[in-house]
């Protein structure tokens, strides 16, 4: 553990922190820009989330009057679980510190904390809208949460650890393995990912249609820089996920040291991977029709199938005695 | 060490000196309020103080009492397993002795009976104590009885309601089935030892058979007292209608004391541990976990939601001892420490955010004079301070990060993600689907209690006298307060307890967690740091590091203003308090998903004005499933006995006679 | 032995495998009629990919053929067969879902487990890589069962057994290279009878039931008491 009071890795770590912020709304722009294409329509520039948190920061915030401090706090409390979050996963290089101070759980964990003061901020206000978001937005989570942690210990134990760093090194060191676990593992945790992440064909992120929104009723009454935070928050969750899809399952490419021109690879290669999977995301998004909410629940049940096959199949099919 | 046994016994002499003062509250009531309380907040600190210092000390310490029976002195044990229950006891047992005095103001005129609420409170907590320190087998069960049955008195406090007398009853027989199989227990056990000192049974060598029964009768027993599915049905009764501080003491602290039960009969006394126990552990464990939570969503009184998520968390605690068992029976004995500690890092974390809610609740309860979730609504606002703890407590029983729940729920999950190191590769498929209804549980957990704090302290109030409340009073507060430090520095110091903690299962199963610790402070590595590593403190000074460049980032030159105005709501007319999400409304999503597992009677009737009424009660499977039938059963029994009642006095003294014959020939 | 040791080909064969047994579960659990053939279809060419991958591997050229033979029959025939049966009796948009998935699924599982621990004792004999997929079929052999257990339907009562078939068949090629030829030709042959048949049953139980609910098959007691 000493070379973590080292300055390097910590250093790097900022980096890549910072660097999920930067990337994020950018992720936001390919991913609607690639969708306005599949629908025939120009769509907005790729910078265009950039100017939207500018613009909402620049605001005056608006805040109900029936609102308690809690409202106020929720964003800071989001937007920062999430990004320490993001922090623990890593993005252009294996060699993370915080992926040291917090392991997948605790990353799970985080997102979780994000999630209750999401709900408790929309119930805050005593709209109908916030305390239905609120509801239901812990109703899909906690149906995601053991579908995801399955498929995250199904890797864990092929890694025998639940150290993110050290799961991908494990990967990488093991060269190309096909494991009936990490296929199904990997449905799983794209199907948690997308129930999540709010998209298509749980919620759509892009809809103001009353009773079929979930994220944005809890955020309905945020303005300015609440407003921004909380949406810049969901954009970061989005390169949460796609970076642990890309990473753990797909970890080629991924700097293993701190030599700059793998660095730049590992950079080059992550902002591929990304892209390619925002392309994936923007397809099925735009085949798929938005479900149903009682629906949504036959959808997180696969994904628990999924995640128990394939850890039924780490243990039947993959571990000799 | 010898120190912290006179700090227990002083616990104990000032539990029961302050169930001494309340007799005399009846001509002076504000005795019960002055003197016996703040004495029972000292017998909890001079309880803690013994459990630290016994958890530090890592010895043990022996005593012979000059009571009992001729040939059975009742003795004193305390070695690090009792002194970490005493802790426990002590902890909120103190916060609750801080807590009460307002509260019992609160019902100091409209109760009569204020000498019972003291003097049964004190011999509760005396009762308590002795069990942890009890050396054998007939103190141990003494005391368990005085615990039993101080409570039922305090479970009957209000008796006025006849539904609370029912609940105390009900409590009362379950305690007493409990108690028996218990008492069954030790008796193959000291049947094997020749005596019923622990000294002498944990010399003992059972046969597997004989250990089995053994094992099975405590789990029957503890599981009972400690609210285990499908033997939980009085907990969530008799918990609720006690007064609140007394309801943090059942729930936080007594179930608890079961815990400590089992682990001492199973862990310790009974020697050769089989993995088919720990098999049938976790599985109950589980059941426990899940439908506990899913119970516990379906409440909209808040105590009685609390007592369910109590069910909930003693699961977690049983999956813990589960997964300690299992890895106990196959050999591997640093994971089954791992897990025990994992399993009483749980018990402490429970028993600190259980007893801080039920003080919350008491506090509402006080100032609103509300237990129902439906009515109230934007306490935050009215009650600022109980708002905060309450939201400590909520945000820890949720497994949140950086908080105590989390930490115990991390430690199982790294437990049980060793499965692979077993052999059967049954059992290697088993373990992970256990850790995802953990997973699922505490995903539940969280949404349960957003519910809880969503309706209750956020949005508007629902009715005009919790509009009306106003904050408790600050010793109330300072009550809260103990507890809610307690989950923040159990959350962010976890290596400093863990290292603490694993002198228990050193002394216990001769294997500590020497690799937990062993890089400093700041990680909690529980096998190896390649494995798995969590630091806590690391991430609360991320969180803030985060916090501040956020908050610096965007101070600069951007408007900093803040406009109030009306809610938007879609554009929709000013909300009123009467258009917000309900507590049954929030919870409607689950019993929809999870229908299949609640007995739920929902109709909508309209009545002679035409107005529609929504009726929805969901009811515990339990009943129908289990007590039911065994009620009918027992009924039906007693049917055929009541005919021997013909009213005639010779035909009983014939029965007597035929008694009398057959005893005689059964021991001649 | 773990995966990492085993040649890529292996590893592959289990991938499969194990996603013949997802196809299971698809199978078991689709409301949709002619989704849940179009699943059957799919595992049927997910076993012949297994077969052409034993061939490639153990060298017994008679596989390549019963490959061959399991393609155009249980890709091809069987389900253009009862995609026409289920068009003929107007099935098309025909829904029926599973009463109480979560527990039918669990039903499943433990039966993929139970079937592991069935095949556990093989390890004594056998490669371990042999006894994995000897529980993996196992255990579509009993989801197979399960599903004939849990769906009234007609045409689905056929899915299962005709998944029943599918992982004796995997069991065979996986673990003893195949069947003797004349053997296999024989239980495919039996199989497109046994499809015949089932034509002709759902026709005629369709016209003297009105459905093709074998539950309804229960009013042909003799008992009178039976009938609701």
């Amino acid at each position: 553990m000493d070379y973590l009071l080292t300055f390097l890795p910590w250093l790097l770590a900022a980096v890549q922190a910072l660097l999920y912020l930067a990337l994020a709304p950018l992720l936001a722009g390919w991913l609607r820009r690639i969708k306005a294409r599949l629908q025939n329509r120009r769509g907005p520039s790729l910078w265009q989330p950039y100017r939207d948190l500018y613009k909402l920061f620049g605001k005056e915030a608006r805040v109900a009057t029936t609102a308690s401090p809690l409202f106020r706090a929720a964003p800071y409390i989001v937007f920062v679980a999430t990004w320490l979050a993001a922090a623990t996963v890593p993005l252009i290089a294996v060699d993370l510190p915080t992926a040291m101070v917090a392991d997948i759980i605790v990353l799970a964990g985080l997102l979780a904390l994000a999630r209750f003061f999401l709900a408790l901020a929309g119930m805050d206000i005593g709209t109908a809208f916030g305390g239905m978001g609120a509801s239901r937005e812990m109703l899909v989570s906690a149906l995601a949460e053991p579908a995801m942690l399955m498929a995250v210990f199904t890797l864990a134990m092929t890694a025998h650890s639940t150290n993110l760093a050290s799961m991908i090194d494990a990967q990488l060191a093991a060269g190309l393995v096909l494991r009936p676990s990490f296929l199904f593992a990997l449905g799983a945790l794209v199907l948690v990912a997308i129930a999540e992440t709010g998209r298509i064909p749980v919620d759509n992120p892009a809809t103001h249609l009353e009773l079929t929104m979930i994220h944005e009723a809890m955020i309905l009454e945020y303005s300015g820089r609440h407003l921004a935070l909380m949406e810049w928050a969901a954009q970061i969750k989005l390169v949460l996920y796609g970076a642990l899809i890309a990473n753990v399952f797909f970890p080629w490419g991924i700097a293993q040291s701190t030599a700059p021109t793998a660095l730049a690879t590992g950079a080059l290669v992550i902002l591929l991977k990304l892209l390619a999977l925002a392309v994936a995301l923007a397809i099925s998004e735009t085949v798929l029709a938005k479900m149903r909410f009682f629906r949504a629940p036959a959808l997180l049940n696969l994904a628990l199938l999924l995640a128990l096959l394939g850890l039924l199949g780490h243990v039947i099919l993959e571990v000799g005695s | 060490m010898d120190q912290a046994l006179s700090f227990a016994l002083l616990a104990v002499g000032l539990a029961l000196a302050s169930s001494l003062v309340s007799c005399f509250a009846a001509r002076f009531p504000c005795l019960l309020r002055l003197v016996a309380l703040p004495v029972f907040a000292l017998a909890g600190l001079a309880a803690l103080v013994a459990g630290v210092v016994a958890l530090w000390d890592g010895g043990t310490a022996t005593m012979t009492l000059p009571l009992g029976l001729p040939w059975l002195p009742w003795q004193l044990h305390l070695d690090a397993l009792a002194g970490f229950f005493l802790a426990i006891i002590g902890i909120v047992g103190a916060a609750a002795g801080i807590f009460a005095p307002a509260y019992v103001r609160g019902i100091e005129r409209s109760s009569e009976s204020l000498p019972m609420l003291g003097g049964f409170t004190g011999l509760f907590l005396s009762g308590m104590l002795l069990v942890v320190l009890a050396g054998d087998a007939f103190l141990f069960m003494v005391a368990w009885e005085l615990m039993s049955l101080s409570s039922y008195f305090l479970v009957a406090f209000h008796h006025e309601h006849a539904a609370n007398r029912r609940a105390a009853f009900l409590y009362l027989l379950m305690a007493h089935i409990g108690g028996l199989s218990i008492l069954l227990g030790y008796g193959v056990l000291a049947s094997f030892g020749g005596g019923f000192a622990f000294t002498a049974m944990r010399a003992a060598e059972l046969t597997p058979g004989w250990a089995s029964v053994a094992f099975a009768l405590a789990f029957v027993g503890f599981g009972m007292k400690a609210g285990l599915v499908p033997l939980h049905a009085w907990l969530p009764e008799a918990h609720p209608v006690a007064p609140s501080h007394i309801s943090a003491l059942m729930s936080g602290v007594m179930l608890k004391v079961a815990v400590y039960g089992f682990i001492r009969f199973v862990f310790d006394l009974t020697g050769e541990i089989q993995w088919q126990w720990g098999v049938a552990v976790l599985a109950i464990g589980s059941l426990s976990a899940l439908m506990g939570v899913l119970y516990a969503l379906m409440q909209h009184d808040l105590k009685r939601l609390l007592a369910y998520s109590s069910v909930e968390n003693l699961g977690i605690i049983f999956i813990g001892l589960g997964l300690s068992l299992l890895y106990l029976g196959t050999g591997h004995r640093l994971l089954g420490a791992l897990a025990l500690v994992a399993a009483l890092y749980h018990s402490l974390n429970h028993a600190l955010f259980k007893g801080l809610l039920f003080l919350g609740a008491g506090a509402i309860l006080h100032s609103a004079h509300e237990r129902d979730l439906e009515h109230m609504g934007g306490l935050l606002r009215r009650m600022p301070w109980t708002g905060l703890l309450f939201l400590i407590g909520c945000l820890s029983i949720a497994a949140l990060p950086p908080f105590n729940g989390f930490v115990s729920e991390w430690l199982t999950f790294q437990a049980s993600l060793q499965a692979w190191q077993l052999d059967s590769g049954v059992l290697r498929a088993l373990i992970p689907i256990v850790a995802a209804t953990l997973a699922l549980t505490g995903a539940l957990a969280a949404l349960c209690f957003v519910k809880v704090y969503g309706i209750a302290f956020l949005g508007q109030a629902r009715t005009r006298h919790v509009r009306r409340a106003r904050p408790v009073p600050s010793s109330m507060r300072a009550g809260q307060a103990v507890l809610a430090v307690g989950c923040v520095l159990l959350g962010v110091l976890p290596t400093a307890v863990v290292a603490l903690l694993s002198v228990i299962p050193e002394q216990i199963l001769g294997h500590g967690l020497p690799q937990a610790t062993a890089h400093g402070w700041l990680w909690l590595t529980p096998v190896a740091p390649e494995t798995g590593s969590y630091s806590a403190p690391l991430v609360v000074a991320l969180l803030a590091a985060m916090a501040v460049a956020a908050a610096w980032l965007w101070r600069r030159g951007v408007v900093r203003r803040v406009r109030r105005g009306d809610p938007w709501d879609c554009g929709f007319a000013m909300p009123s308090s009467r258009m917000q999400y309900t507590a049954t409304a929030f919870a409607q999503p689950v019993r929809r998903v999870f229908g299949l597992l609640f007995r739920i009677d929902e109709s909508v009737e309209t009545d002679n004005k035409g107005v529609l009424r929504h009726r929805l009660a969901v009811h515990d499977r339990a009943w129908t499933l289990l007590y039911l039938p065994i009620a009918r059963l027992v009924d039906a029994g007693v049917r055929r006995i009541v005919r021997l009642q013909s009213g005639n006095v010779r035909i009983y003294l014939g029965w007597t006679l035929a008694t009398l014959l057959v005893l005689l020939w059964i021991i001649s | 032995m773990t995966l990492a040791e085993l040649p890529l080909l292996q590893q592959l064969l289990l991938v499969l495998a194990a996603l013949v047994l997802f196809t299971s579960f698809v199978l078991l659990e689709q409301a949709r009629l002619v989704s849940a053939i179009h699943a059957f279809a799919w595992q049927g060419a997910l076993i012949a990919a297994i077969t052409v991958i034993v061939a490639t591997g153990g060298g017994a050229k008679h596989l390549y053929f019963s490959a061959l033979l399991t393609f155009m029959l249980k890709v091809l025939l069987i389900p253009w067969m009862l995609h026409r049966q289920v068009q003929r009796l107007d099935l098309e948009r025909h829904t029926q879902a599973l009463r109480r998935p979560a527990l039918v699924i669990m039903a499943a599982v433990a039966l993929v487990v139970f079937s592991y621990w069935l095949a556990l004792p093989m390890v004594a004999q056998e490669l371990t890589f042999t006894r994995n997929i000897v529980a993996v079929s196992l255990a579509i052999v009993l989801i197979g069962l399960l599903m004939m257990v849990f769906r009234p339907q007609a045409v689905l009562q056929v899915l299962g057994f005709m998944s029943m078939e599918n992982g004796l068949f995997l069991a065979a090629v996986s673990t003893t290279q195949g069947m003797p030829l004349l053997v296999e030709l024989g239980v495919a042959f039996d199989v497109l009878v046994a499809m015949v048949l089932f034509g002709v049953f759902f026709l005629q139980i369709r016209d003297s039931i009105e459905s093709l609910d074998v539950d309804r098959l229960n009013r042909l007691t003799e008992t009178v008491e039976n009938e609701r």
